[in-house]
């Protein structure tokens, strides 16, 4: 299966297409067909996890597995270089310009083969759940053919060998993106979202476009790891370098919700649920930070992250965890709160990768994954069985820990993993990036880091205590969720528990690492030891912010002096505006930029096209015209219907006059007959004589 | 044999005045007239040439009943009877006159070329030949089939003839 | 007795009768111009069958005469057809085929 990895995106294409075609007829709609492919893919790439992990402890042995335990903060372990385990690569050339070659490939390493799973399985999580979420929806057929179309396009990007490819699959699913979180465009607030996400996330591909074009001019190749060895070697232009990944950057900042260009996010809300899970949470927007770690050469160099200090990644990731948590304090809606979440999560997996924290980075987006979407499909479910389609926390919600358990252990579970509470897998890979954040030249960062950590447990705490504590505000009837929600939650539950617990390593694990970690060309990092200073630190600044919030808000009503600060003290209600209004970005944006575009700009476009462009070829036209006449008057009446109706007079004289050979009469046709006769007759005897 | 030659010098102005005389007599019945002897010099010829059936064919069916057919026609299609040669002529009699002679002059210079040096030798075995016998015997032995189409198309004639000229 | 003399006035007849049928206006003239021709081919056949000793050409004449006689069988039936048409037998005034 490591050979025909290229299967694994194939099956929800082609599911893709089947859907379209015969969805509408079948018994599920169509439900059955994409989730037997995404299961079917899901099977696969456990497969191929399989034969990847065994490939790996076969080349690399025993002796590996006591890798950087406490000891050695560099790679290389005591005697001897690291064993490389090669990436399996495959691909075919479709056209090739002179040195320009365009390969069409499937390349298969650790990275890849982490990707595959949390694909697939949130997938098929999210197929499953929809079948109850979406159930009677106007357009189940096309959600689900949209959602098979999601999973090809993401697991095609996953699965590339060269950027031109990924930038393909990065393509598609931005497109997806547009589809799913429009599903519901009847109603302009949803297509407007869908339209700032595609507009915003365009953007940034402007600078991802750009990036991927410098690394082709600079390594003469498209190939991951053509790009990957030239940037580590040592004829690298640094500064090309430099400018690519700012470029490459700016395609992770639109495409992973970083600040400035996050905006998008908090309104992809509008789609439904199941897609926020799926692509707002644990999958598409993870694959700006996979571009990240894909060609992590390119940063490593052009940032000079080995040397420590500020750099573009590292600063806009921790920015964007900051903005991030922040706002999500001054959220009412359920769902904009997770999405902030996101945000925030998304700036540490930047950050990571900008301190270096390679490994870090990418298990701290393969734990966040399942709690994520655990987060994002229990929001579903109060809002699917208890508060009768609205996200709103405060007029709706609350008190539901009674009427739906499994929801809300789930939930709870999520937030602490979220938080970062030990032995919950969020704990790990949160602090894998601190450690390696505070074990290196980027301690500012670490201090980053445990700041949005306390907000992350604090605004996590407000949310749960407005959903699921106190009494309930909402005017329906809440009870638990179907089966078909319920247990995704239950199973991504599990994974959230039990998914940190691949790189923990106190407890002498490793094998995330082991697994995942490139080798090859790719720059020797920093392998963290376990600090427990650092990790007893963080989950306490973590408990008690949890509790410091816990005690806000269960107590509110009883403090006279916090009641309502933010409409009484004007300090605090401009900070609370600032928030609430999104840092005034959205004004920025839309007010500013984009109205001035409109405005002034495009009106002097469209004077330009009138009078200039439309000038120009008005004036053609009108001599056009003119010459035509002339044309048509003095040569081709003149000249050429003379010549026409002359022809047509004398052929008309010539035909009178052959008409008066058919008179009619016999005897004159007999005449001619006989003398035609007597003709021919001598002219055979001449030919005979002579 | 020079009796013969003399016979068919006779015969042969005869006949050629008589033809020129059925296309060019101004009264309908004199041109019938002609061609009865111009038909009859036929048979003439034939008897000359020792074929004596087809001869006594010649004079019963040719002069004995196409020709009373004609002069039947002649009455019953009020043929002008009177002389008056413009009517009996169409325009075209110059072009014929030149056609015809033209077609004479090519058919005389063919047939001299070809059959200049041929001569009939009159044998013995040349009489029996042209006995009734003999000709029965050819119709009825190599040519029996030609004979009953020819005898099924005077049927048709015969039958199409009567369809045609019948009032109804 | 060179076989000349009788193609020629074989010919000759032909040729007269090709006048005619050109050059009569009267569809029994014509007719008969027919008959005309007619004979002249019957004339050169029997000369040949005299030349050549074969009998065949005496039994084609016989055709040739039977045929004849069918002929003018028919066209004076048509003839007369003409004349209670038209009126006339008046070759000139049948040119209906005039294009």
């Amino acid at each position: 299966m490591l050979d025909h990895v290229w299967i694994i995106p194939l099956i929800p294409a082609v599911s893709f297409v089947l859907i379209l075609l015969f969805g509408k007829r079948m018994p599920f709609k169509g439900a059955e067909i994409g989730i037997t492919s995404i299961a079917s893919s899901f099977v696969l790439a456990i497969v191929v996890a399989v034969q990847w992990i065994t490939r790996v402890e076969n080349v690399t042995g025993k002796a590996q597995g006591l890798a950087a335990l406490g000891k050695g903060v560099l790679s290389i372990p005591e005697g001897g270089k690291k064993t490389e385990v090669a990436p399996i690569i495959h691909g075919f050339t479709w056209w090739q310009n002179g040195a320009a070659k365009f390969v069409v490939g499937a390349r298969v390493d650790g990275l890849v083969v982490m990707m595959l799973i949390v694909v697939t399985t949130i997938s098929l999580l999210v197929h499953v759940y929809s079948t109850a979420y979406m159930h009677g929806d106007r357009r189940y057929t096309y959600f689900y053919a949209a959602l098979s179309l999601f999973s090809a396009s993401m697991l095609l990007l996953v699965v590339s060998s060269n950027l031109l490819q990924l930038l393909v699959g990065w393509e598609l699913v931005g497109l997806c993106s547009f589809m799913l979180i429009g599903h519901w465009w009847e109603e302009k607030p949803n297509s407007n979202a869908a339209l700032k996400a595609f507009l915003t996330t365009r953007t940034g591909d402007v600078g991802l476009m750009i990036g991927v074009i410098i690394c082709f001019f600079a390594a003469n190749t498209f190939d991951i790891s053509g790009i990957n060895s030239y940037a580590l070697g040592a004829h690298a232009d640094h500064g090309l370098l430099l400018v690519a990944a700012i470029a490459l950057m700016f395609g992770i900042m639109g495409k992973s919700g970083q600040f400035f260009l996050h905006t998008w996010l908090p309104d992809a809300m509008a789609g439904p649920t199941p897609v926020s899970a799926l692509i707002h949470a644990a999958t598409m927007v993870v694959a700006g930070v996979y571009l990240g770690a894909r060609v992590y050469p390119v940063f490593w160099n052009g940032f000079s992250i080995g040397g420590g200090g500020f750099n573009m990644m590292a600063v806009v990731g921790g920015v964007t965890i900051i903005v991030g948590a922040l706002l999500a304090f001054a959220q009412d809606d359920i769902k904009k709160v997770l999405a902030y979440s996101t945000i925030s999560q998304l700036g540490y997996m930047v950050m990571a990768l900008g301190v270096g924290a390679w490994g870090a980075a990418i298990f701290h987006l393969f734990t966040h994954a399942f709690f994520k979407a655990l987060l994002f499909l229990g929001a579903g479910a109060i809002s699917h069985a208890a508060t009768h389609h609205s996200f709103d926390m405060k007029k709706e919600m609350g008190g539901l820990r009674k009427f739906m358990p499994i929801t809300f252990w789930t939930f709870m579970i999520g937030t602490l993993a979220l938080a970062g509470i030990f032995p919950l897998a969020g704990f790990w890979s949160k602090d894998e990036i601190l450690a390696t954040a505070g074990q290196s030249d980027f301690k500012v960062f670490m201090v980053v880091g445990l700041v949005g950590a306390g907000l992350t447990a604090a605004y996590m705490t407000r949310c749960v205590y407005l959903t699921f504590f106190g009494h309930y505000r909402g005017h329906h009837h809440p009870h638990e969720a179907e089966p078909a929600i319920t247990i995704p939650l239950v199973i991504l539950a599990v994974l959230s528990v039990v998914a940190g617990l691949l790189n923990a390593a106190p407890f002498h694990i490793e094998k995330f690492g082991k697994w995942v970690e490139q080798v090859g060309a790719f720059p020797e990092l920093l392998h963290p030891k376990f600090d427990y200073v650092l990790a007893a630190t963080s989950v306490s600044i973590v408990v008690i912010l949890i509790g410091g919030a816990t005690f806000f808000w269960f107590r509110r009503e009883e403090i006279g002096a916090l009641h309502d600060l933010t409409k009484r003290n004007r300090l605090a209600h401009a900070g609370f505006t600032f928030l609430e209004r999104k840092y005034f970005l959205d004004d920025l944006y839309e007010g500013v930029i984009v109205a001035g575009i409109k405005g002034p700009i495009a009106q002097a476009s469209y004077w330009v096209n009138q009078n200039v462009i439309d000038g120009f070829v008005k004036g053609t036209g009108r001599t056009a015209v003119k010459v035509g006449q002339f044309t048509y008057t003095a040569i081709d009446r003149k000249v050429v219907d003379a010549a026409i109706t002359g022809l047509a007079k004398e052929t008309g004289a010539a035909g009178g006059e052959l008409s008066k050979v058919q008179s009619g009469k016999v005897q004159r046709y007999a005449l001619l007959l006989l003398a035609a006769v007597g003709l021919i007759g001598l002219a055979v005897y001449i030919y005979n004589v002579v | 044999m020079w009796a013969q030659e003399v016979a068919f010098w006779i015969i042969a102005v005869a006949m050629g005045l008589s033809a020129i005389g059925v296309v060019r007599s101004r009264n309908v019945v004199h041109a019938a007239l002609f061609l009865v002897v111009v038909l009859a010099g036929s048979a003439a010829v034939y008897i000359l040439l020792l074929a004596e059936f087809v001869a006594w064919v010649q004079v019963l069916v040719y002069i004995g009943a196409i020709v009373v057919l004609f002069l039947f026609g002649i009455m019953l299609t009020r043929a002008p009877m009177r002389d008056d040669a413009k009517k009996l002529d169409n325009d075209q009699r110059l072009m014929s006159a030149v056609v015809g002679l033209f077609l004479f002059g090519v058919l005389t210079v063919f047939l001299v070329d070809a059959f200049g040096s041929q001569k009939i030798r009159f044998t013995n075995s040349l009489v029996p030949l042209g006995s009734t016998a003999s000709v029965g015997s050819d119709i009825f032995h190599q040519y029996v089939i030609p004979f009953e189409v020819v005898s099924m198309l005077l049927l048709a004639a015969l039958v199409g003839a009567v369809v045609l000229a019948r009032k109804d | 007795m060179p076989i000349n003399y009788f193609l020629v006035l074989s010919a000759f007849l032909f040729c007269a009768g090709a006048y005619g049928v050109l050059a009569r206006r009267n569809s029994v003239l014509v007719l008969m111009s027919v008959e005309l021709m007619l004979n002249a081919v019957n004339i050169n056949l029997v000369a040949f069958s005299a030349g050549l000793h074969d009998v065949s050409g005496q039994v084609f004449a016989l055709f040739v005469i039977t045929i004849a006689a069918a002929e003018v069988g028919i066209g004076l039936a048509i003839v007369l057809l003409i004349f209670r048409n038209l009126r006339s037998a008046d070759l000139d005034q049948v040119e209906q085929l005039k294009g």
